[in-house]
């Protein structure tokens, strides 16, 4: 045995051998980055981590991580994750998913994994845009956006993630952006302390089809006026200058300018602990270009979670019934002996 | 609380008639309670120490409307002081609650059979309803054909409760107790069993309890007391191997066949599971053992049920999906994933009749083709079928056995023929049964890198599992490389990896025991089955040797791989015959697979075989006649004179 204690992990220690093979640019090299920087921060030993994927760009996520990890079958993640979580609530299970794989593909299963609340973190690539199928819309492509097979435009509404998320009342529900790293990184961090299901929406550039798609939220330019970064008990305050907020008015969220008689003390202040979703949804309503897009932590409250649900359920039918015995339940109720 | 007992028959005055065996069939409308009367009877019969094997045959519909035809439910049982294996071809009684229930189940009672009606639901908008344009009973020749017992149930059951204070609506609810009470005189069955299921039952509605007595003591009275019946049946016990016995649905005998596999194994289960008729009840029955470590999940959908499985299954647990046919086609791409990823698992179809929807609740066995081949790509996966209610207690052992030796999902096939029926089953010692033995490798630290697809002699690769240091990998559905499990598109090593899963599900002929026969080891003619038509083909090949006819059964419980000496088997016969309920799936494989010219015998109408169906194909293929004929032949006139008297026209 050893007698010296392990030297800590480094963000390497959590990167398999595997050559990464998105194109240049993409997006999800710095979401990989982010969460091998974060990983070795939680604590948690490399074994008992798990990443369990969908299908396209993004699912390729879990081959990277030198942890357990599984590349399943398109939009099945949260299926299989909860199978998981629920035999093994010891091992911190994460799902990579993406716009297409989570929403399309596997609503059903991101609804009903979000309403169970299972302890699982669930991170959706969005870049609105198919990558793998090389370039088809997705469940959050916006009205009239040209793909290969919207040729004349798309003519379905998209999604909002966040608010489907919330919609399901999800626990835990976070936006972050891919090239805003150090955001990136705290996010991710609050989202793998989080007990219970974690969402969080990530905005990643898919350099090769769909570039750009979330220019607004990060150009250096116009960032300030076009994001917000929410924190927990302070008013909504964006802006350049800091200068302008939001405000509701009666059940609408309204954009003000900062004195001329408006403080901050008028403005919206948010709360991610509000046990009512009300609030979160109002924010993930907040869409460019009308508003600012808020960024960060929407909703972090505490729930009861399927997986330890159904564990107490064995242990207290344990503690009441004593360990099951096979030979006494085939030998129950009504038998009869031939001699 | 076990009780064991040995009821005697009550006394009869009247003359008893020793007979071997008997088939009852109770029918009438889905609200006339006679799968609870049915279930009462054979559980009495079982006590007495009959062989049992029954056939429940409900409608799709939850309560179709009164009195239809589309309504009618049924419970047969055959009860029998020797082995038997089939709930029986022609009824020798039959209890119809309504015309509807008339009219659907007589061509099934044989000539000179007993035939119960309750005359008080014989008013004309009854017939009517039923597309009888006069009333059946009157007519002469039924009365002719069969032993016809018109009894005013109705009537009776109201007078016999009519001090209870209940209204009308619930005394006509225990007219089926008045039906069960006059069947029990007329078999010499005890009404002990009865009463004390009823005071279980209705522990806290003692009025409930006294009014079903009292409607099944007035049936056994009727039986005993009036003119009409001359005589009673007595059925000896049947002599089964010693042990104690119990009663037992195929769809509990599987569900705890899957909780001995666990324990055999050391193992938790894990079932994912998404309702479905007919294999809900397994999930039903799982849900109420969470005392043995048994977690049940129901799913938002087919999909997550077997994903979640699969999750379990990666995380160590032994993991099993449930469902039917539509559902299996749901689960096919992950079913690909999971023989992929070379993880363990069971996926249970309990069949039904297809295709799409179909005959959710009658049976068939058509889905063979699909647990072979519905999936994409080359996805070989093992496949083993039940052939009785009992018999899926052994497969489910059997099949956890192999899908956890093998890292391999393996396909267990019921139907709702064995999933709803019942007969005895001789209660196992558990710490006898063998041990499933299963590694896990453990963790590495030296810094050597674990090689999740390093196989061992027989192709497994090891099951790691998550939360072992040093044992870190990843999985996936994309083709890999085999030893490392790296992502490999490269064209030779995808020739080898179908290659090596392929030979790896051929070397379960190396885990399993070799073909057995029964009767001749060559001759003129085999008799190939598998799966529920089990039963049909042993009585009607045992029937036929004991005529001196050169034919063998040959049942399988593999389908695939094939046991190693089958192909030894085929050929030591002339010919081979392979009944099945599906329009020739197995025949297609073994056709193709030994160059056999096999001809089957090929029937879709959601009900099992008959014995005599298979006893006129053998002999076909012998080149005799057929011996005997079924129920509906010998009463032939009979029934067309009913119809010419009383069908209306369209
Ligand atoms: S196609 Fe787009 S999303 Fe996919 S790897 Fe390339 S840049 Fe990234």
């Amino acid at each position: 045995m050893s007698t010296t204690a392990p030297a800590p992990l480094t963000a390497a220690d959590f990167g398999s051998d595997q050559d990464v093979r998105w194109c240049p640019g993409c997006g999800d090299y710095s979401i990989l980055a982010q969460m091998k920087k974060v990983m070795p921060q939680l604590g948690i030993s490399r074994e008992n981590i798990v990443f369990v994927s969908g299908s396209g760009c993004s699912s390729r996520f879990p081959y990277y991580m030198n942890t357990y990890g599984m590349h399943s079958i398109h939009g099945r993640a949260p299926a299989i994750a909860t199978g998981l979580k629920s035999v093994r609530p010891d091992l911190q299970v994460w799902v990579i998913t993406g716009d297409g794989d989570g929403l399309s593909i596997g609503g059903n299963h991101f609804l009903h994994c979000i309403r169970r609340n299972v302890d699982l973190r669930v991170i959706m690539f969005n870049n609105r845009i198919y990558g793998l199928t090389k370039g088809q819309y997705s469940p959050t492509s916006p009205l009239g956006k040209v793909t290969k097979s919207t040729p004349f435009g798309a003519i379905d509404n998209p999604l909002n993630p966040l608010s489907v998320a919330i919609g399901c009342e999800a626990t835990f529900v976070a936006r972050s952006i891919d090239v805003n790293i150090k955001h990136l990184g705290e996010v991710l961090k609050r989202a793998a302390e989080h007990k219970g299901t974690a969402f969080v929406e990530i905005y990643q550039n898919c350099n090769i089809f769909n570039d750009g798609a979330w220019d607004y939220a990060t150009d250096k330019a116009t960032k300030a006026d076009t994001v917000i970064e929410l924190e927990n008990g302070k008013p909504l305050i964006f802006g350049k200058n800091k200068d302008k907020g939001i405000r509701l008015n009666g059940t609408e969220p309204e954009i003000v300018e900062l004195g001329k008689g408006i403080t901050a003390d008028d403005l919206l202040f948010h709360n991610e602990k509000s046990p009512e979703p009300t609030l979160a949804y109002l924010l993930s309503r907040m869409r460019h270009p009308e508003f600012p897009e808020p960024i960060g932590v929407f909703r972090d409250v505490d729930a009861p979670k399927y997986d330890v649900e159904l564990n107490r359920q064995i242990e207290s039918a344990r503690a009441k019934k004593g360990e099951g015995d096979l030979n006494a339940l085939f030998n129950s109720g009504e038998t009869w002996t031939v001699a | 609380m076990s009780t064991t007992i040995a009821p005697e028959a009550p006394a009869t005055h009247k003359e008893v008639q020793h007979i071997p065996s008997a088939t009852v069939r109770f029918a009438g409308d889905s609200g006339d309670g006679m799968q609870l009367t049915g279930e009462q009877f054979t559980r009495t019969s079982a006590l007495l120490g009959n062989d049992v094997s029954t056939f429940p045959d409900f409608p799709a519909e939850i309560r179709a409307p009164r009195g239809t035809l589309a309504g009618v439910s049924g419970f047969q049982v055959h009860f029998s002081s020797t082995d038997i294996y089939t709930p029986g071809d022609a009824l020798d009684a039959l209890v119809v609650m309504n015309p509807a229930a008339l009219k659907t189940n007589l061509t099934d009672l044989r000539k000179g059979g007993v035939l119960i009606a309750n005359i008080d639901n014989f008013e004309k908008k009854d017939n009517e309803m039923a597309g009888y344009e006069a009333n059946p009973l009157d007519s002469e020749v039924l009365e002719h054909t069969y032993q016809l017992f018109k009894v005013p149930m109705t009537k009776i059951v109201r007078e016999a409760l009519k001090d209870t204070g209940m209204g009308v609506k619930e005394i006509d609810r225990c007219k089926n107790f008045f039906a069960l009470g006059l069947v029990y005189w007329l078999y010499g069955r005890d009404m002990e069993p009865t009463a004390r299921f009823l005071q279980e039952k209705f522990a806290t509605k003692p009025e409930i309890v006294d009014a079903n007595m009292k409607a099944l003591k007035a049936g056994w009275n009727y039986g005993e007391t009036t003119d009409a019946f001359a005589s009673s049946y007595q059925i000896d016990k049947a002599k089964l191997p010693p042990g104690k016995y119990k009663n037992i649905m195929g769809n509990v005998a599987l569900a705890y066949g899957l909780m001995t596999a666990a324990k055999l194994s050391g193992k938790e289960l894990f079932l994912g599971s998404y309702p479905i008729t007919p294999a809900s009840d397994i999930l039903h029955e799982l849900s109420k053992f969470k005392n043995y470590g048994v977690r049940t999940f129901q799913a938002e959908d087919e999909i997550a049920a077997i994903c979640s499985a699969i999750g379990a299954a990666y995380g160590g647990h032994m993991a099993i999906t449930t469902s039917s046919g539509p559902g299996i086609a749901l689960k096919g791409e992950a079913i690909g994933l999971a023989l992929m990823l070379e993880l363990p698992l069971l996926v249970i179809n309990i069949q039904r009749g297809g295709p799409s929807t179909g005959l959710p609740t009658k049976t068939e066995q058509a889905d063979l083709f699909q647990a072979i081949c519905g999936r994409n790509g080359e996805s070989p996966v093992p496949v083993i079928a039940c052939r009785s209610p009992a018999d899926c207690f052994d497969v489910a052992q059997e099949a956890w056995r192999i899908a956890s030796r093998f890292m391999t999902p393996v396909m267990l096939l019921s139907d709702g023929y064995i999933a709803n029926g019942s007969e005895p089953w001789l209660i196992p010692d558990v710490n006898k049964l063998p041990k499933i033995e299963i590694k896990h490798p453990g963790p590495i630290e030296n810094g050597d890198k674990f090689l999740p697809y390093k196989r061992d002699e027989l192709l497994a690769r090891p099951w790691a599992l998550p939360g072992t240091k040093g044992l870190m990998h990843r999985i996936g559905g994309l083709e890999k490389q085999d030893i490392t499990g790296n992502v490999n598109y490269e064209p030779a090593n995808h020739q080898h990896m179908v290659n090596t899963r392929a030979k790896k599900v051929e070397n379960v002929a190396l885990e399993i025991p070799l073909q057995e026969v029964e009767g001749p080891a060559s001759g003129e003619l085999l008799v190939l089955s598998w799966g529920g038509t089990f039963g049909a083909c042993k009585t009607a090949v045992g029937a036929c040797l004991n005529q001196g006819l050169s034919v063998a059964h040959c049942h399988l419980r593999w389908l695939n791989p094939y046991p190693r000496n089958l192909e030894k088997i085929l050929r030591s016969y002339k010919k081979v015959l392979i009944p099945e309920l599906n329009m020739g799936q197995l025949r297609t494989f073994i056709r193709a697979k030994y160059l056999i010219d096999a001809q089957g015998l090929n029937k879709v109408q959601g009900k099992p075989f008959a014995v005599q169906e298979v006893v006129n194909a053998i002999r076909q293929q012998l080149g005799l006649g057929s011996n005997g004929q079924p129920a509906r032949e010998g009463t032939g006139a009979a029934l067309a004179a009913l119809a010419a008297a009383g069908e209306s026209a369209g």
